[in-house]
């Protein structure tokens, strides 16, 4: 657990002071349970979760998580009839089991803020971006960007089967499967054992084993029928899967990131909507007075976070400070909304209702460290 | 002052190990009734002999109660985060052999990896409605298994025993579990994924980091360690 030698009175002052800020940027200040219902969150980040929450058992209402974060709640409740747009404020502590970083805290203050907005999501994007900024102005943090959108368009545009294009979705926010899964599909490795050795048999289906289990007799039949399909498609070509690097490896600054992008829409005309919406983004932030040639982009960044963060995402460090967390985070995650409306069948499911939805949270504990080592050290004789 | 050595209280696993310190110069025996938990060590001093189950050992380890213990190299990693921190492997003791697979019923043909699984669950899910469920008792280490291999839309289901049943009975799609030769996963139309087991468990000799070794016990220790042989 991480010592930090504070206060948890002093956190919470700080949390307050923050909070206060996301108010006067027009929030509504809104509270969520500590005991979330385990079931929700289990779908929607996967068995996963498990690792990294706390789950305790209720003898009444079953499983249940103590909150690992403040957004499920916050759009659920935003879902059971906040009016449009809305902006929400929140403060209080998260729980996070850190089994392989113990150094890390299990819990912690955040500070957040979330914007449901449908008409102009680059304006949103910026709104929260620069609210964020600005709570942490004199704290000397690099800011770091992406966009989850443009890789989401990217591999949607892909010239393959619907279901390959489906199955690197679905794996987009696990780098090394989505890579696996690259690789084969662009004909760079074998297919998994067994596979050829199936589809050669005259009756790939004739088994002694009865059937038993719930996966029926016809699932089993699709599969393979799917698996043929798979074997005979095309791969996809080495200029396809360049270019889907060059976009992964983009660590640049976003003015820089932009005319490149410009140039790879060219052969990739499918991410053009995306980086027109990035250009938009860019001119929304510049207006808030975010220096768009100081502001970095990096390609990949947001592929590793929680898995509903779909479009604009970023994040704020402390260089002087590698070993901290990051001192705060945030994205936009429209897909989270209709997933939550559908109940279960993950985010490539979501169908029905989608409300636009962007947020950012700071942890105060971290911008009281940072402002006390800036503190000494002016203080420090020279 | 003496260390205290934790040893499976019953069954193969135990006669096994009273073998193995015997065949080093250490003779490990209960006394008393045979169903009293009392037991003795011959051949070296200031040597505790605890019987406690198997599956007790890993937390008595961890929490420093016993200096010594012997259980499943299986049972420590899923009972202890971050082991070895807590505990040292002192010997590998080449008995209790046992695979930590994960099997599927054996007419699905379709399903040979865990790539093979990973997509079986994402289509599952989209009929069924809910995660693919894996019955097991070994929740730790095949969660973080199917994690490493990027494994998604399951679900573990806690099973303590008869898990190869789970299947047939439909409270689970397919199961994770211990299997020596793997004759009870054939019986109940199971078959194993192909590839390397999530383990491969045997009885193993551990040191507890976390118990008290002053007082003369690093001594003992360094005696024990010499007489078994396994000093270098």
């Amino acid at each position: 657990m991480v010592d930090t030698g504070m206060d948890k009175a002093v956190i919470r002052a700080e949390a307050v002071r923050l909070l206060a800020g996301f108010q006067a940027a027009g929030a509504q200040v809104v509270e969520a349970d500590i005991l979330q219902p385990a079931g929700t969150l289990l779908d929607l980040y996967g068995e996963d979760i498990r690792a990294r929450a706390y789950v305790t058992q209720d003898p009444v209402m079953g499983e249940a998580m103590l909150r690992p974060d403040f957004t499920v709640p916050v759009v659920q409740m935003h879902m059971n009839g906040g009016a449009e747009p809305a902006r929400y404020a929140y403060m209080g502590e998260v729980f996070r089991a850190q089994e392989e970083a113990t150094h890390r805290a299990s819990e912690y203050f955040q500070v957040g803020y979330e914007l449901f907005e449908r008409d102009n999501p680059a304006a949103a994007d910026a709104e929260v971006f620069s609210v964020v900024s600005q709570a942490l102005d004199g704290l000397g943090l690099r800011a770091a960007t992406g966009d989850m959108g443009l890789l989401l368009a990217a591999v949607k545009g892909l010239k393959t089967t619907e279901r390959r294009r489906a199955a690197l979705l679905r794996h987009i926010w696990r780098p090394r499967r989505f890579r696996a899964l690259m690789d084969r599909f662009s004909g760079r490795a074998e297919m998994p054992a067994g596979r050829a050795e199936l589809l050669a048999q005259d009756d790939p289906m004739a088994c002694d084993a009865p059937m038993i289990g719930l996966r029926t007799r016809a699932e089993i039949a699709e599969r393979v029928e799917t698996l043929r399909q798979d074997m005979e498609a095309a791969p996809i070509s080495s200029q396809e899967v360049e270019l889907l690097d060059d976009l992964l490896a983009l660590r640049e600054t976003t003015e820089n990131v932009l005319e490149h992008l410009r140039d790879i829409a060219v052969d990739m005309p499918a991410i053009a909507a995306a980086v027109d919406r990035m250009e938009a983004r860019a001119e929304a932030l510049s207006a808030r007075g975010v220096d768009m040639s100081k502001l970095d982009f990096e390609g990949s960044y947001g592929r590793t976070s929680m898995e509903y963060y779909d479009g604009f995402v970023f994040g704020f460090y402390a260089e002087t400070r590698p070993d901290l967390p990051p001192v705060a985070t945030g994205g936009r995650y429209d897909a989270l909304t209709r997933v939550l409306g559908n109940g279960a069948g993950g985010i490539e499911h979501a169908e029905n209702r989608e409300i636009p939805a962007i947020g950012g949270v700071i942890r105060p504990e971290l911008t009281l460290i940072l402002a006390q080592s800036q503190q000494s050290a002016v203080g420090a004789p020279s | 002052m003496s260390i205290k050595l934790g040893v499976p209280s019953k069954g193969r696993l135990m006669e096994k190990t009273f073998e193995w310190f015997g065949a080093r110069g250490v003779t490990l025996a209960r006394t008393g009734s045979d169903r009293e938990y009392a037991a003795a060590v011959e051949g070296i001093d200031g040597v505790e002999l605890v019987l406690l189950s198997a599956g007790e050992i890993p937390r008595e380890l961890a929490a420093g109660r016993i200096h010594l213990g012997v259980t499943g190299s299986d049972l420590v990693r899923e009972k202890l985060g971050l082991w070895e921190d807590k505990v040292a492997e002192l010997a590998l003791m080449g008995f209790g052999h046992a695979d930590l697979i994960i099997a599927v019923p054996k007419v699905w043909v379709d399903v040979n990896t865990l790539d093979d699984l990973d997509a079986v669950a994402a289509a599952f899910r989209a009929k069924h409605g809910f995660r693919l469920r894996i019955a097991t008792k070994y929740h730790r280490l095949i969660r973080d298994h199917l994690r490493d291999h990027g494994v998604a839309d399951y679900q573990l289901v806690d099973s303590q025993g008869a898990t190869e049943g789970t299947v047939k009975n439909e409270t689970a799609e397919a199961i994770a579990d211990i299997t020596s030769t793997g004759e009870t996963l054939r019986a109940n139309h199971l078959k194993i994924l192909s590839g390397a087991p999530v383990h491969k468990s045997q009885a193993t000799l551990f040191k507890s980091r976390k118990a008290n070794w002053d007082g003369g016990n690093r001594e003992r220790l360094g005696a024990l360690v010499e007489r078994l042989g396994l000093g270098g």
